[in-house]
C-alpha cells in the first residue's frame, strides 16, 4: 500500500539550483561578500590591476561593503566600505558615496565621503574627491579635483627595548643626522 | 624639499607669504585653509609643518553657483547674480560652510577680486568668523586699474617664500583695491599689512 501510493505521487519537476543573490541584496543583508578574483577588463591604469575583487560598472551596491582582499570599485557604491588591510581602487567609472576605510586607496572616479587609510591614497588627475582625509601619505595628481580636510597621521616609531644605553661617544649637544634633516624640512 | 616647477608654470617670491610662514611655525596642530584648490605642493608644504589643511577651489565654487565668470565688458550676469539671496545662500552652504573659530590661517589668494559687494563684504565677514584670533590670512590683489581682464591662477607654496603659479584664464575683476579700500574691506581685523611687488600685486597680509 505504501508503496502504491508512492507511486502514484507525480514526479517532483527537475531541480534548478537556485538563482545566487544579487550584489545589492547581499550587501543589504550585511552578508560578506566575495567575489572570485578576475582580471579587469580596463588595464589602461596601473590603479585597476588584477587580482582584486571587482565591482563592475554596471552594480549599483547600497550598504555596508566589507573584505579581505584587494578590491577595485568601477560601478556605483553607496554605504560603507570597509577592506582593513587591503587596497581599493576607485576605477574610471567609479562613483562612491561612502565612509571608506583601506590600507591604501587609488581613486580615478568619484567619492563622496571621508576616508581613512594607514598607508596612502592617491588622487590621480580625472578623480574627483569631496570629503575629509585621515591618512600617513597622500599624492595628489595636477588636474584632480579635491574638497575637504587633509590629515597625515604620522606613524609612531616603534619605542626601543629596554636595554642599558651606551655611553655616548659625541659630545652630547650634538643632534643626529636624522633628526636634523626632519628639522630641516620644516624650518626655515 | 621643493618640487621643480612643470612646465607653463611660473614662480615668484612672496613676502606675504614669508609673514604667512612664519605663523606656521608657532604650533603643530593647526587648520589651515587653503582656496586655491588641492595641489601635491601645498598639501606637502603645510602638512610637513604637523598642520591639518583644509582645501577647496573658491574660484570654481564661485562659477558653480554664480554662473561663467564674465572675462571682458560684457556678461554681467555673473556679478548680477551675487545679488541673489538665494544663490548666495547656495554659495556659503556650498564654499562657506564652516563653523566659527575653525582655522587658525587662510590663503585665499586672489579669489576676493571676483566678488562683488555686498557679496564680497559678507564673505569677509565670514571669513572674520571662521578665524581664530590671532590667525593670519594672505590676499592678493591686482594693481592696475582701468583693466578689463586680469589672469587667475593656481597657487602653490614651493618654499616658505615661493609660490609657483599656473594660468588658469581670464577674468574680469569686480573691483581694483587700493591701501585704503583695503583697510576698510578688513577693518573688523586687528591688523592689515601691504606688500607691493613689481608685478603689480598687493600682497596683503591680515591679522584676526
Amino acid at each position: 500500500m505504501w508503496n502504491r501510493r508512492k507511486e502514484e505521487e507525480p514526479l517532483p519537476p527537475p531541480r534548478t539550483a537556485p538563482a545566487p543573490p544579487t550584489s545589492s541584496q547581499l550587501a543589504k543583508e550585511g552578508i560578506p561578500m566575495s567575489t572570485l578574483p578576475s582580471r579587469p577588463t580596463d588595464t589602461r591604469s596601473e590603479g585597476v590591476r588584477g587580482g582584486a575583487a571587482i565591482i563592475g560598472k554596471s552594480v549599483v551596491l547600497k550598504g555596508q561593503v566589507y573584505g579581505r582582499e584587494d578590491m577595485t570599485i568601477d560601478g556605483e557604491v553607496e554605504g560603507t566600505v570597509e577592506l582593513q588591510e587591503h587596497r581599493l581602487t576607485v576605477g574610471p567609472n567609479g562613483k562612491v558615496v561612502a565612509t571608506i576605510k583601506a590600507r591604501e586607496i587609488v581613486v580615478l572616479g568619484t567619492v563622496h565621503g571621508n576616508i581613512e587609510t594607514r598607508e596612502k591614497i592617491e588622487i590621480r588627475k580625472e578623480a574627483k574627491v569631496v570629503g575629509d582625509i585621515r591618512t600617513a601619505r597622500i599624492v595628489i595628481e595636477d588636474g584632480a579635483y579635491f574638497k575637504g580636510s587633509i590629515d597625515i597621521v604620522r606613524a609612531e616609531a616603534p619605542k626601543p627595548a629596554a636595554v642599558p644605553k651606551p655611553q655616548p661617544v659625541a659630545s652630547a649637544g650634538a643632534s643626529s643626522p636624522a633628526a636634523a634633516a626632519s628639522a630641516g624640512d620644516v624650518k626655515r | 624639499m621643493a618640487q621643480a616647477p612643470f612646465a607653463g608654470q611660473e614662480t615668484r617670491q612672496s613676502h606675504g607669504l614669508d609673514q604667512f610662514c612664519a605663523s606656521l611655525e608657532e604650533r603643530p596642530g593647526m587648520s589651515i585653509l587653503d582656496f586655491a584648490g588641492a595641489s601635491q605642493a601645498t598639501v606637502s608644504f603645510v602638512t610637513n609643518y604637523g598642520h591639518r589643511l583644509y582645501s577647496d577651489d573658491f574660484v570654481r565654487q564661485l562659477d558653480q553657483v554664480f554662473g561663467p565668470a564674465p572675462t571682458g565688458a560684457g556678461s554681467p550676469d555673473f556679478f548680477e547674480n551675487q545679488a541673489n539671496p538665494a544663490l548666495v545662500a547656495d554659495f556659503f552652504s556650498l564654499a562657506l560652510n564652516f563653523e566659527d573659530a575653525s582655522f587658525d590661517g587662510a590663503l585665499v589668494w586672489d579669489s576676493l577680486q571676483f566678488l562683488a559687494s555686498p557679496l564680497l563684504q559678507m564673505v569677509v565677514a565670514k571669513l572674520h568668523r571662521m578665524l581664530r584670533p590671532g590667525a593670519s590670512l594672505l590676499a592678493l590683489f591686482h594693481t592696475e586699474e582701468r583693466i578689463e581682464s586680469i589672469s587667475t591662477y593656481a597657487y602653490r607654496i614651493q618654499d616658505h617664500r615661493t609660490i609657483q603659479t599656473a594660468s588658469r584664464s581670464q577674468r574680469r575683476p569686480a573691483q581694483i583695491f587700493n591701501n585704503r579700500s583695503l583697510e576698510k574691506l578688513f577693518q573688523d581685523f586687528s591688523s592689515v599689512k601691504f606688500f607691493l611687488t613689481r608685478d603689480r600685486l598687493r600682497e596683503v597680509i591680515v591679522k584676526r
